[in-house]
């Protein structure tokens, strides 16, 4: 079996997986650090959903009015329902203004204000003077912002002569018998050869799974596959249960309308065309943080003021906006609402819907980007090896729920953060551990078994099966019975994965196989996702559980810790491990947790 | 008069068809380019015939189905699905487009989908786009600059300065154009083609940039640059709604300026 397929090893200081955001990042630290560093990727750089990012990237510039990175820091732990690390939390604020300098010099286009600097617009949960009124802090390039990032970090790659391995399928890490990783096993789908990279340092930086569920706005590449190797290895996954959802995706196709048009004035309306965010957060209204509005919305729903035929969305208005600021500032949705609703937003209100967009659990670090496995003693040991930066990691900034802007703000922070540390702990010149013949042997037979699957339901098949379930058992608004009945159907979704079948045999491109191994990765996400909410008694952020409706701090102030049984049925072990309720320096002191009101 | 023969493996056949269920009201035939690296077979076209009533309004839907229902052989990039990666490139109706943005109804009758042209074929609709990425990387595309920055702040841009990018910045690199584009297809080995032009004089427009002469330099070349002969089929294909055309006549505005 695995003899048959031609293998060929490599050793690098550093292998990146992932060229979005954060492995672009993360691979430019170590490039000019001076470690030899491979980024491997599944998709072409700039085709990373790193580039979907529209509203802007978070930082206390203060171009538009006052601002400090303590407010920042405020509405952060805030906006994830003290869940957060307040020392990583810290961390990112503190770093959010030179980090965003940083891009601006590598030559990223940001939008300007009339003074020539930064412009910076509102966005939800950011405020001023701990939550005054919103402040500008989103620091944006029109409503692209991703994607003048992406470029840009992938430009700074190309002037630093960064080695890519582009369209290549990492299928698992190789571990050491000390506990410690050692490199992975990929696949070039070009070729369709096997290639072994013996690894000083692997970093994680592989993105979300927004594909589990049936309607998001996530790419089809966005399948946990980081996510999938750590499970695989016997590692834990934390806080999956926050799974955010964007209040504004239009209705049908789940496409993106950024929060940044809600920054820019616009807001939402039910079906008596009342501003219903009144009533949900008088103070800051339609700039509440998104699980506040995504619930706000799904309740007028329920209470039956959706709009359209069936009641089923709720519409944005940008219209009073007019046609200039529109095209000037938001040109990328008001072209996507003409595309993807047939909605001329200049004129007319675009139907949307809450749909599900970010994953604020993923693979516990700590706030240098050192991957944890967390143990009754040690709730912060770490793996040695490897590390994790960006969607796929659960530092934990976001705790139960993410602000807007954070997300890309968490990448350069966290990317080069991995990439300073790296550079910190791995030799250049120490020779490399020896790769056994045997290693990635249990990487290659899984490869080996999915590419001959023979069973009787395609991937596409259990896919929808799994999606549905995670859709329907859930969502914004949770109870025990939904989230019971949930974990039973997905794991008997789960338990038909050995009955796969697989049509494509090829080594070359075979997108089928692609989609299969990515199944695996996206039903252990799913898996650890509905078995940690269904556990979690209480309301925290993005998890609101109807039965237990209050935050409950003194049983569960705690992260989740899931670890999910690839091997057998994906069934789930759930531990806990405590939040770091201290601040990284003296300048700034723990923020006591306290009722979260918008 | 000459006469060409294509080498016998170019030639591509017909394929087989896939019917649409028989309760099927609203059908539309999908004719699609197939290509198996692994047999040395010829290329050919398959036909899905797809119910419309069943199926997502873009053309990217209607690949998804057939993958996802019909034949899941099939092949072809796809990632966002909202037109900002730059995935899903191919010739659709005869047109270098995207398949997320492009809509069914749009085209009449049988909806003929083909790799982007003029590209070696990797497998069905996947090129192999390794040539205009090193191209892309030839012209070095990041900011050029000796004058340190603001030890603690932003370069300062105005908004004037600024709005000279838009337009270029906005590129998702589906060589949509480049690939369409005849003089491309002759001398693809040193004519940079359309979407790295754009690329470069979005460097060249960019104030904060220093290395202007030196870019020109690089660009001044019978090939490189003056392969473009305003044919304009860049700018008709561009799924953005980009002007490439208008930003090559602009780099040879300015080499024809520093000459004066």
């Amino acid at each position: 079996m695995s003899e048959s397929y031609k293998i060929i090893d490599h050793n690098y200081d550093v292998v990146v997986m992932g060229a979005g955001g954060a492995g672009l990042r993360a691979t430019l630290g170590t490039v000019e650090a001076g470690l030899k560093t491979a980024c491997i990727t599944k998709v072409f750089p700039t085709r990373s959903h790193t580039v979907a990012a529209q509203g802007g990237i978070g930082a206390s510039l203060g171009n538009m009015s006052e601002d400090h990175w303590q407010w920042h820091m405020y509405d952060t732990v805030k906006g994830s329902d003290w869940l957060g690390d307040q020392d990583a939390i810290e961390y990112m604020c503190r770093n959010a203004v030179p980090a965003v300098h940083e891009l601006e010099h590598y030559g990223m286009p940001f939008s300007r204000t009339e003074d020539g600097k930064i412009y910076q617009r509102p966005f939800g949960g950011h405020t001023r003077d701990h939550g005054k009124a919103p402040v500008e802090r989103a620091c944006a390039a029109a409503d692209r912002t991703g994607h003048a990032m992406l470029h840009t970090l992938y430009q700074q790659c190309l002037k630093h002569k960064a080695e890519f391995f582009v369209e290549y399928i990492a299928l698992d890490l190789i571990m050491d018998k000390d506990g410690s990783c050692k490199g992975l096993v990929a696949w070039d789908l070009d070729t369709g050869e096997l290639h072994r990279f013996n690894a000083k340092m692997v970093i994680l930086a592989s993105g979300g799974y927004g594909r589990a569920f049936f309607s998001c706005t996530s790419a089809h590449t966005c399948t946990g596959d980081g996510h999938g190797m750590v499970a695989r290895a016997g590692l834990g996954l934390q806080d999956m249960e926050f799974v955010q959802f964007h209040p504004t995706g239009i209705y049908g196709s789940g496409c993106l309308i950024t929060e940044g048009a809600r920054g820019e004035g616009g807001y939402l309306t039910n079906s008596e065309g009342e501003r219903f965010m009144e009533r949900y957060a008088p103070t800051v209204k339609d700039l509440a943080s998104r699980d506040v509005v995504s619930r706000g919305m799904a309740q007028e729903i329920r209470d039956g003021r959706g709009v359209g035929e069936h009641g089923e969305y709720i519409h944005l208005h940008l219209e009073h906006l007019g046609s200039e600021v529109l095209w000037e500032r938001l040109p990328g949705i008001t072209e996507t609402a003409k595309i993807f609703a047939g909605v001329d937003a200049t004129k007319e209100p675009i139907p949307v819907l809450p749909t599900v967009h970010y994953n604020m659990g993923g693979i516990p670090t700590n706030y240098k980007g050192e991957v944890l496995r967390p143990t009754a003693k040690d709730p912060n040991a770490i793996v040695p090896g490897l590390m994790a930066a960006g969607e796929a990691a659960c530092v934990s900034v976001h705790g139960a729920n993410r602000l807007g802007t954070n997300s890309l703000l968490d990448l350069v922070v966290f990317g080069r953060a991995c990439g300073m540390h790296a550079a910190e702990v791995v030799d250049s010149k120490a020779s490399f551990k020896e790769l056994k013949t045997t290693d990635g042997d249990e990487a290659i037979a899984r490869f080996d078994r999915l590419r001959w699957a023979k069973g009787s339901r395609p991937t596409a098949d259990i896919r929808l099966e799994m999606q549905r379930v995670m859709q329907g058992n859930c969502g914004v608004f949770r109870t025990s019975e939904i989230l019971k009945e949930g974990k039973d159907k997905l794991s008997e979704t789960a338990k038909t994965l050995p009955d796969v079948g697989v049509s494509d045999r090829s080594l070359i491109w075979n997108s089928d196989l692609v989609e299969t191994l990515e199944l695996e990765n996206l039903m252990t996400c799913a898996a650890a996702t509905m078995n940690s909410a269904e556990a979690r008694h209480e309301s925290r952020g993005a998890h609101a559980h109807e039965d237990f409706p209050k935050r409950d701090d003194e049983v569960w102030m705690k992260h989740t810790i899931a670890t999910v049984d690839t091997e057998k049925g994906y069934g789930v072990d759930l531990t806990y491990r405590p939040v770091n309720n201290f601040t990284l320096t003296d300048e700034v002191s723990y923020i006591e947790p306290k009722e979260r009101v918008y | 008069m000459v006469e060409f023969n294509l080498p016998a493996n170019s030639v591509v056949k017909e394929g087989k068809t896939f019917s649409a269920p028989a309760d099927a009201k609203n059908v539309r035939a999908f004719k699609i380019y197939r290509f198996d690296p692994d047999s040395g077979d010829n290329p050919r076209t398959d036909t899905y015939d797809i119910d419309l009533d069943k199926c997502g309004p873009m053309v990217l839907d209607a690949l998804i189905k057939i993958k996802n229902e019909i034949d899941a052989t099939l092949t072809f990039r796809r990632s966002c699905r909202e037109g900002i990666c730059g995935s899903c490139a191919m010739n659709i109706d005869g047109r270098n487009t995207l398949a997320c943005l492009k809509p069914i109804e749009d085209i009449k009758g049988e909806v003929k989908i083909y790799p982007l042209p003029h590209m070696p074929v990797v497998k069905d609709l996947v090129p192999d786009l390794s040539q205009p990425y090193a191209q892309l990387a030839s012209i070095e595309p990041w900011l050029k600059a000796d004058s340190p920055t603001p030890p603690d702040g932003e370069r300062l841009q105005s908004r004037e300065e600024r709005a000279k990018l838009d337009g270029l910045w906005e590129c998702i690199l589906c060589f949509s154009c480049s690939t369409a584009c005849p003089s491309y297809w002759w001398n693809s080995d040193r004519y940079l083609g359309p979407a790295v032009l754009l690329q470069a004089y979005r460097w060249l427009a960019d104030s904060r940039d220093e290395y202007t002469g030196e870019r020109l330099d690089a660009l001044e070349d019978p090939f490189r640059l003056y392969r473009c002969h305003t044919i304009m089929n860049c700018t008709n294909t561009c799924p953005k709604g980009l002007n490439p055309a208008l930003a090559i006549t602009e780099i040879k505005k300015m080499i024809a300026e520093r000459r004066a």
